[in-house]
């Protein structure tokens, strides 16, 4: 027998990885260069983003910042030697604008309203965004809140948002009362009447007749002094509030059993996605204008924000009605053997489970319907959109366009961006695992 | 029944709609404010500066409307209206006034019921096109490609044009003006065609004017001017005689200058009418007397405004042409003030 003794005793000791396969090189050969066809693609894609990049940056990079007019602009250009109709930016027209395009027309001195606003509905959010992180208390001011934006961007008498907050106790106490001496059904009904007859016949009367006893409230500011980028904000803001619960309604009503409230339902939704949104908002300025009685002030924003609210709520309705959907029968059964009751069961068990799954819905939702607002352009409201074209009008400024819509596309992806990366962090923290 | 109680809402709504229209005037005096509608941006007719204040051509209009009723050339709400509203915001009373170089035509004088109170602007659809182009006159352009905003007049009247000049021409459609500047000067249509004002202040804005002239060739009529609705005489009146004002005053040779000195007094009966220290004009229309004399303060008199809006020395740089006063071979024309 041949003596075949070698057999290796000791581990060998760890030894680094060869320097190609680590670091910037590494992952270079490993993402980039893999095989022929990756390299050809990446360097096509090189070649494509310095291409962009070697315009871009030279046109951005252009030191026009405190120019007063396009001319001026192309005479501090051509100072410093760069001519031709795409030589350089011209940012000064942000400069002189940039106020315009966030405020609109809303009085210099009264700025501090709608960014209190804006603010504070951050305060506002809070609970809701981050329920385990600030006190549980907080959630009376996300309740007030409602009344408080439209005092502090409208101004008006501080007894008109307290008169109609007093509707919603009213129909409170209405529906506690009624609800204890006779049904559920019967109180719920008559504290909708109470609340809706206080905000018809009470609300503008009382209101008027403290206001005379006690002068409290801000300097009103006319709608048609909104504009810009607070105009879109406001439009989004309220319209996305409201469509959330309302589409949570629609959403139940169209798997509801009665068949009045899932018709009514079922016809709302249908009639809302069957129509395009301009043709609503053309709607809003035009149409009822006619059909009101003249003399009636109804406010273009208002009207405006009232068909935004239509309009994402049937969509609402459908991603909640998805997301019910999508939970087991199983969930619908335990809530019915636990002895819930219809809105107990909702409340607890079914709703929490079904918005989880429709987060990405919801959020979609709302993006698609705050880069909507851009719309109200076309019925001659100033927002971004419709403030550029207005800028552009100003003889300084006439001919300026990629700056501008540079700007406002920049300002809109902020705000959108921002809610889709939250939305993917909900996501991540309701994960529950059972998917 | 359901119906006829709607339809009976709608007819009182209708009446009562009626009703209030018949007091214009009266809506505005007691409101304080007059809401004129203006364009949502036009250079040198109407735009709003970096402060939010209303400018241009159209908006001195309002501007003295509303000092001739209300004395103060600021009490102007203004309504920003795009093509497509300004006619249903008039209509429903949301606007006193429209102001935005809407053209005359027949149908929407007669058909949609509305009162063209004058003319402040003689326009007329002309063409742009690159010098190197070398062409002279519009009737050269067989073949040519031409930038047109889809939707408007412009486009009906080039068709006939070239129709009745029998060449042909390939239309490149387009939705805005800044649209069209920007395929106009990256060379996507040979010729650029709109109201000779617009092309006017295009071609200012371009980095070298000098390079692209306007054709003499202006192939339609636009006469603009401010419109209020059909069947308030007495408030078409008010805006009818304030633009009269203007342009007679600059015939008379009253202008912002020499205002509170003529308003004094002069030897001219008619300046005297005008400026309310003669006569009654102004009780006949429902104003103070001094109505003319605060319908000029605000932005002097037609030469005036137009010079500072869109004449020779602002960057529009339009010469007067048709809008010069009829004694200086132009179009502006005012009935005596008597």
């Amino acid at each position: 027998m041949s003596d075949i003794s070698f057999v290796r005793t000791e581990m060998l000791p760890e030894q680094a990885p060869p320097p190609s396969s680590v670091g910037a090189i590494g992952w270079a050969r490993a993402n980039l260069f893999s095989s022929t066809l990756n390299t050809a693609l990446t360097l096509a894609a090189v070649a494509l983003i310095y291409y962009v990049l070697a315009k871009l940056v030279p046109w951005a990079w252009s030191p026009t910042w405190n120019a007063t007019s396009l001319k001026n602009c192309r005479e501090i250009l051509a100072e410093l030697g760069r001519e031709g109709h795409f030589s350089g930016a011209c940012w000064g027209v942000i400069r002189d604008r940039w106020v315009q395009l966030f405020m609109g027309f809303y009085p210099a001195e009264e700025y501090w309203r709608p960014i209190a606003a804006f603010i504070l509905l951050g305060v506002a959010l809070l609970p809701i965004l981050y329920s385990d992180k600030v006190p549980s208390k907080m959630i009376w001011f996300t309740g007030l809140y409602p009344f408080l934006m439209p005092l502090l961007l409208w101004g008006g008498s501080i007894w008109t948002p307290i008169m109609v907050l007093a509707g919603f106790v009213l129909a409170y106490v209405v529906y506690r009362a009624l609800t204890e001496r006779m049904s559920e059904l019967i109180g719920l009904i008559a504290a909708v009447v109470a609340a809706v007859l206080w905000w018809l016949l009470a609300v503008s009367p009382l209101s008027g007749a403290l206001a005379d006893l006690i002068p409290l409230g801000l300097e009103p500011v006319d709608s048609r002094k909104f504009g810009g980028m607070m105009l879109s904000l406001t439009i989004g803001v309220v319209s996305i509030g409201f469509s959330l619960p309302i589409g949570i309604v629609l959403a139940l009503g169209r798997q509801s059993d009665l068949l009045i409230v899932k018709a009514l339902c079922v016809g709302f939704i249908e009639f809302i996605r069957g129509v395009p949104l301009i043709t609503l908002l053309f709607v809003a300025s035009t149409l009822l204008n006619i059909f009101m009685p003249p003399g009636t002030n109804f406010d273009i924003i208002m009207r405006v924000i009232i068909m935004a609210t239509l309009f994402a709520s049937a969509y609402m309705a459908e991603v909640i009605r998805g997301g019910l959907a999508a939970l087991p029968k199983g969930q619908y059964e335990g809530a019915d053997s636990l002895g819930l009751d219809y809105w107990q069961a909702q409340r607890l068990i079914i709703m929490p489970q079904a918005l989880k799954i429709s987060i990405p819905g919801i959020v979609s939702t709302f993006i698609g319907l705050f880069k909507d607002t851009t719309l109200v352009s076309v019925i001659g409201l100033l927002d971004p959109l419709g403030l550029s074209n207005a800028i552009r009008a100003d003889a300084n400024w006439n001919g300026v366009v990629w700056e501008l819509y540079g700007f406002i596309a920049l300002m809109f992806f902020v705000f959108c961006f921002s809610m889709s990366r939250y939305s993917m962090y909900l996501e991540r923290k309701l994960q529950t695992g059972h998917r | 029944m359901k119906n006829t109680v709607i339809l009976g809402a709608l007819t009182i709504a209708g009446l009562s709609a009626g009703a209030a229209a018949a007091g214009t005037l009266d809506d505005v005096k007691a409101r304080g404010k007059l809401n004129c509608g203006v364009t949502t941006g036009l250079v040198g007719f109407a735009a709003p500066d970096a402060n939010g204040e209303w400018k241009g051509f159209d908006v001195a209009v309002c501007r003295a409307v509303a000092a001739a009723v209300l004395g103060d050339g600021s009490a102007v709400e203004f309504v920003p209206t795009t093509g497509k509203t300004r006619f249903t915001a008039l209509a429903s009373g949301e606007i006193d006034v429209l102001a935005r170089n809407t053209t005359w035509t027949f149908s929407r004088d007669v058909d949609l019921k509305f009162e063209f109170t004058g003319v402040n602007y003689y326009d007329g659809q002309g063409f742009m096109v690159p010098k190197e182009l070398g062409v002279s006159s519009a009737k050269e352009l067989d073949g040519a490609t031409v930038c047109i905003q889809t939707g408007t007049t412009t486009e009906l009247n080039l068709a006939d044009f070239f129709r009745s000049n029998n060449i042909s021409y390939e239309p490149v459609p387009i939705e805005t003006n800044a649209e069209a500047q920007q395929q106009y000067l990256a060379g996507a249509c040979d010729v650029y065609t709109t109201d000779a004002s617009g092309l006017a202040a295009t071609r200012a804005t371009f980095e070298s004017p000098a390079d692209h002239v306007l054709l003499p060739e202006i192939i339609s009529k636009e006469p603009l001017g401010p419109l209020v609705r059909h069947g308030d005489n007495e408030w078409g009146d008010v805006v009818r005689w304030t633009l009269n004002a203007l342009i007679t005053a600059e015939e008379l040779g009253v202008t912002s200058a020499n205002l509170a000195e003529m308003a004094g007094g002069t030897n001219n009966p008619e300046i005297n009418r005008l400026l309310g220290t003669e006569g009654t004009l102004g009780e006949m229309l429902g104003l103070s007397a001094d109505w003319g004399k605060n319908a000029l303060s605000v932005g002097g008199n037609y030469g005036e405004v137009f010079a500072d809006n869109i004449g020779e020395a602002t960057p529009i740089g339009l010469a007067r042409g048709l809008n010069a006063q009829w004694t200086e071979g132009g179009l502006l024309y005012s009935p005596p003030f008597r």
